[in-house]
């Protein structure tokens, strides 16, 4: 049996499409927020975020400067989302994401300000502290039963404090300036190419090293056996008990590694020294915004990448709006509404799916019902 | 010119690749019995799609008493009077029959509920039918042959008079079987008009006036049932013909392989167990067969037996090692075959390719992977050689998602990979499932020819035929406990449905 399948039918283009039409609708609508905050300068503010640091179009070392920046501000939320998504082929919502990104910026910050560790073994205590916190989420939810993000969300918190207690310490915060100090130049990460980025010193190993880690992910989700297994149990819990698998076991590996990126995410961007941590009320969003920016990237190790870039150059963008005619939090909601939309990605494939798949079918055992209903059930690719 | 209430004409229904319907014509007189009748994939469903206004067929129009009528969901296929009795009931469980009966056509005054009139009309209906149904019995209280009345009563509540049966007799006890053919004919007299949807020809041969045979999307034709022969109808169903009777000789069990001491499983729902004391045994190159009506403790001894669900107590060897308290793995990897119940639960991962599904319990072995590496190619080859050795049918061979392929087919898929798989056991628990006649004679074929390989097999069935002509003991089931072990040559199944309803049972209970 033959099967035409337009390029429109196929389930990556289809995602492809679903992602774009998301983030321009993010565009619209905050474009509707600046019109009615200050509709005389909306046009305006939209290009300037929109063109952001393309503003140094003329001046080319600044425009690869701030080309670098974005790409070293990419490396968190990209890392975030290959966490996210990592866990989420095995059926796993990890919410604490952000929790085990915070301790990955306890474990990389002490050690590269107070302890003023070789970068390499601050980058394995970040991942290690990652790890951890995702066990523990693990060990709840296959020992106990405790829904995973019930779990993420309280350690999600218990991060945030013990980090506002560990980094309060006077060894690393500098009180005056209520802000970590610099990172000890033994434990900055080695500079990548930085000077084909305007010798921004920010560039480090961290932009290749994420690029890797999607290739990794993609790699061991697709070609191994502990990839099967973890697919398998995330598709049907059931199914995978009766083939024999160990879904303790898997449950709370696929966790420890999320976690373990996570930390690496927060490591690989502290380490830089691009930015301080602030002591903070709140639990850092870069583990949220993760999620957003999985879904964006289609559940795709290598979407994810694309999408990150995205995200993060619109937030950035965020900074190019002027602040005479706007509120600097506008580019800040703006942001969240786009983001906010990002996560619709599966509501636009189910609408492209639409005519060819009636909704009121049981069951049924016809082959073509099947083919049907096949191409929705289609929306979990890998 | 004849009475016919509903006609479908040259109907055609397309799906990408697939032509599901292809100018097929179904007329129903009024106060027939009509079956259709067709294999797993026929277009039955399809074509009852259409009726339902599920899907718009490309060509053809249908008639209901003789004038076109446009059916563009299912709505309009109610208000035409037109009521389905699904294989799976559509009851909630813990409201009462007359609730469930009212549920979405609620009879209310100034928002309250006017049960009163609702519950005469009931009585009335169910006296006039013989349904015999108590209006204020809970769903979950009643029997599954209960429950299909109250489906029943649900249509002619409603003033339905096109009445719609999909496989219904699939969860019933061969009594309650007899009841149901019985009330289908009375309706038939009252001038209702019946179409029958099933793959079973004794049934067909029972009670329908005509049938109507679809084969792989094609209309082969109607034929009067009076005048024809179950030999004619299932070469028509098929393409060829089909042999009814297993072709087996005389089983020659020789060492005991599984040997089940005693076994409890706890009940989730109650205090009882649901599985009491039970105790037999299976050798090599046997059928034994667990009989009984659905929900009578199978599933869960199956589960405590293959490990799905945890054990209370007693024992279980497999070839003289306890593997009680084993993990399905150990038992996947030491001689234990399992043909699951539920193939979209248990048996497959519905997401997964062909090819992934087919080494679901032996991925981690060195023919398929490598150092943690899957071997792609190794695993294509064995998916395409297990798929061509059993007839798997699938859209995109190897790389077919599961989920895409039709019920029949993927039940082969597992009962390929389960056979193949190195064992001394095969638990098989429905394996013909909601496969057509063909497919059927082809699993039971090989059954038969695993049991001459001289491997153990422990069958669990709810068909009676099935049961009957598989089987070389036969343990009958029922609620919870072995009540009986009969020869098959010798019993009858009148007796099984004894049996298999507790009105009977063996005292001194047999190994």
């Amino acid at each position: 049996m033959e099967e035409k399948t337009s390029l429109f039918k196929k389930s990556g283009f289809q995602t492809l499409i679903a992602s774009v039409l998301c983030a321009i609708l993010g565009i619209l609508l905050g474009f509707i927020i600046l019109f009615f905050m200050n509709p005389g300068h909306a046009a305006e503010g939209m290009f300037a975020i929109l063109r952001n640091f393309f503003k140094y179009a003329n001046n080319k070392t600044n425009l690869l400067y701030y080309l670098g920046s974005t790409l070293v501000k990419s490396v968190p939320v990209v890392l975030c989302a290959e966490a996210i998504l990592f866990a989420y082929k095995t059926g796993l919502f990890n919410i604490g994401c952000a929790g085990q990104y915070t301790v990955g910026i306890i474990a990389s910050l002490y050690t590269g300000i107070a302890l003023e560790w070789n970068w390499f073994l601050c980058i394995l205590a970040a991942i290690a502290a990652g790890a951890l916190w995702g066990c523990i989420c693990g060990f709840f939810k296959a020992y106990c039963n405790v829904n995973e993000v019930i779990a993420g969300i309280m350690l999600n918190w218990i991060a945030l404090y013990i980090c506002n207690i560990i980094l309060g310490n006077k060894k690393v915060m500098n009180t005056t300036k209520s802000e970590t100090y610099n990172v000890s130049k033994n434990s900055l990460l080695p500079t990548f190419l930085s000077n084909l980025f305007g010798n921004n010193t920010y560039v480090t190993i961290a932009v290749p090293l994420t690029i890797i880690v999607a290739i990794v992910i993609l790699w061991v989700l697709n070609k191994t056996t502990f990839g099967y297994e973890l697919k398998a149990t995330g598709h049907s819990k059931d199914a995978a008990k009766y083939a024999g698998m160990n879904a303790k076991r898997n449950i709370i590996l696929s966790l420890v590694i999320s976690g373990a990126i996570a930390g690496l995410a927060a490591g690989l961007y502290y380490l830089t020294g691009i930015e301080h941590y602030k002591i903070a009320s709140s639990v850092p969003g870069m583990g949220f915004s993760g999620i957003a920016v999985a879904f964006l990237g289609g559940l795709h190790p290598i979407g994810a990448i694309f999408a990150g870039l995205f995200v993060e150059y619109i937030t950035l963008g965020g900074q190019y709006l002027n602040t005479n005619y706007y509120n600097p939090q506008v580019a800040d909601l703006m942001i969240a509404i786009i983001i906010y939309l990002c996560g619709f990605v599966l509501f636009f494939k189910t609408i492209m799916n639409k005519p060819t798949n009636k909704l009121g079918l049981k069951p049924g055992e016809d082959q073509a019902n099947k083919d049907a209903a096949d191409k929705t059930a289609h929306k979990k690719e890998v | 010119m004849e009475d016919y209430v509903i006609e479908m004409l040259h109907i055609t229904k397309e799906f990408p690749g697939i032509i599901a319907n292809d100018d097929i014509t179904l007329q129903l007189k009024r106060g027939e019995i009509h079956a259709l009748l067709g294999e797993n994939g026929a277009g039955k469903s399809t074509l009852m799609s259409v009726l339902f206004g599920h899907y718009t067929p490309e060509k053809g129009v249908i008639k209901k008493d003789g004038k076109e009528v446009k059916i563009n969901n299912p709505n309009d296929a109610t208000a035409l009077g037109i009521g389905m009795v699904h294989q799976h009931f559509m009851l909630v469980d813990i409201f009462s029959v007359l609730d469930n009966i009212i549920l979405g056509s609620e009879p209310s005054k100034f928002g309250f509920l006017t049960k009163a009139e609702a519950r005469k009309k009931v009585l009335e209906l169910s006296n006039k039918y013989n349904l015999m149904v108590d209006p204020d019995a809970l769903i979950e209280d009643i029997t599954v042959g209960m429950q299909q009345r109250v489906e029943i009563l649900k249509m002619l509540y409603r003033d339905n008079d096109i009445l719609i049966f999909d496989e219904p007799t699939a969860v019933l006890t061969p009594q309650e079987i007899d009841e149901l053919m019985k009330i289908m004919k009375e309706l038939a007299a009252e001038g209702k008009s019946i179409l029958f949807i099933t793959h079973k020809l004794n049934e067909i041969m029972a009670v329908a006036d005509r049938c109507s045979i679809l084969r792989k999307g094609k209309y082969i034709g109607t034929v009067d049932v009076k005048n024809t022969t179950k030999e004619e109808l299932s070469s028509m169903m098929v393409g060829r013909d089909v042999k009814f009777a297993v072709d087996k000789d005389e089983a020659q069990p020789k060492e005991e392989v599984l040997k089940v001491e005693n076994v409890c499983v706890k009940s989730k729902l109650h205090s009882k167990d649901s599985v009491h004391n039970v105790s037999f045994n299976v050798r090599a190159g046997e059928i034994v067969c667990i009989a009984g009506i659905d929900g009578n403790g199978q599933t869960e001894f199956v589960g405590a037996l293959t490990g799905l669900d945890d054990i209370e107590s007693g024992k279980i060897s497999l070839c003289g090692e306890d593997i009680t308290k084993k993990s399905i793995r150990y038992k996947n990897t030491h001689g234990m075959s399992h043909i699951p119940e539920d193939r979209h639960k248990h048996g497959l991962v519905l997401d997964y390719t062909l090819e992934e599904n087919m080494i679901l319990q032996r991925y981690f072995e060195p023919a398929f992977s490598k150092n943690g590496l899957l071997k792609k190619d190794k695993t294509r080859k064995y998916s395409d050689k297990l798929a061509e050795a059993f007839d798997v049918r699938s859209g995109q061979g190897a790389q077919t998602i599961v989920r895409a392929m039709s019920g029949g087919n993927q039940q082969k898929a597992i009962v390929a990979r389960e056979m193949d798989r190195e064992h001394k056991l095969l638990v098989a628990v429905q394996p013909t499932r909601g496969l057509d006649v063909g497919a059927i004679e082809k699993i039971h074929e090989a059954i038969v020819k695993e049991r001459d390989a001289g491997s153990a097999i422990l069958l669990v069935s709810l068909e009676l035929d099935e049961v009957m002509n598989l089987s070389d003991r036969i343990l009958v089931m029922y609620e919870g406990e072995i009540v009986g072990e009969v020869d098959p040559k010798k019993t009858t199944l009148q007796e099984l449905g004894l049996y298999m309803s507790g009105a009977k049972r063996d005292t001194g209970k047999e190994a």
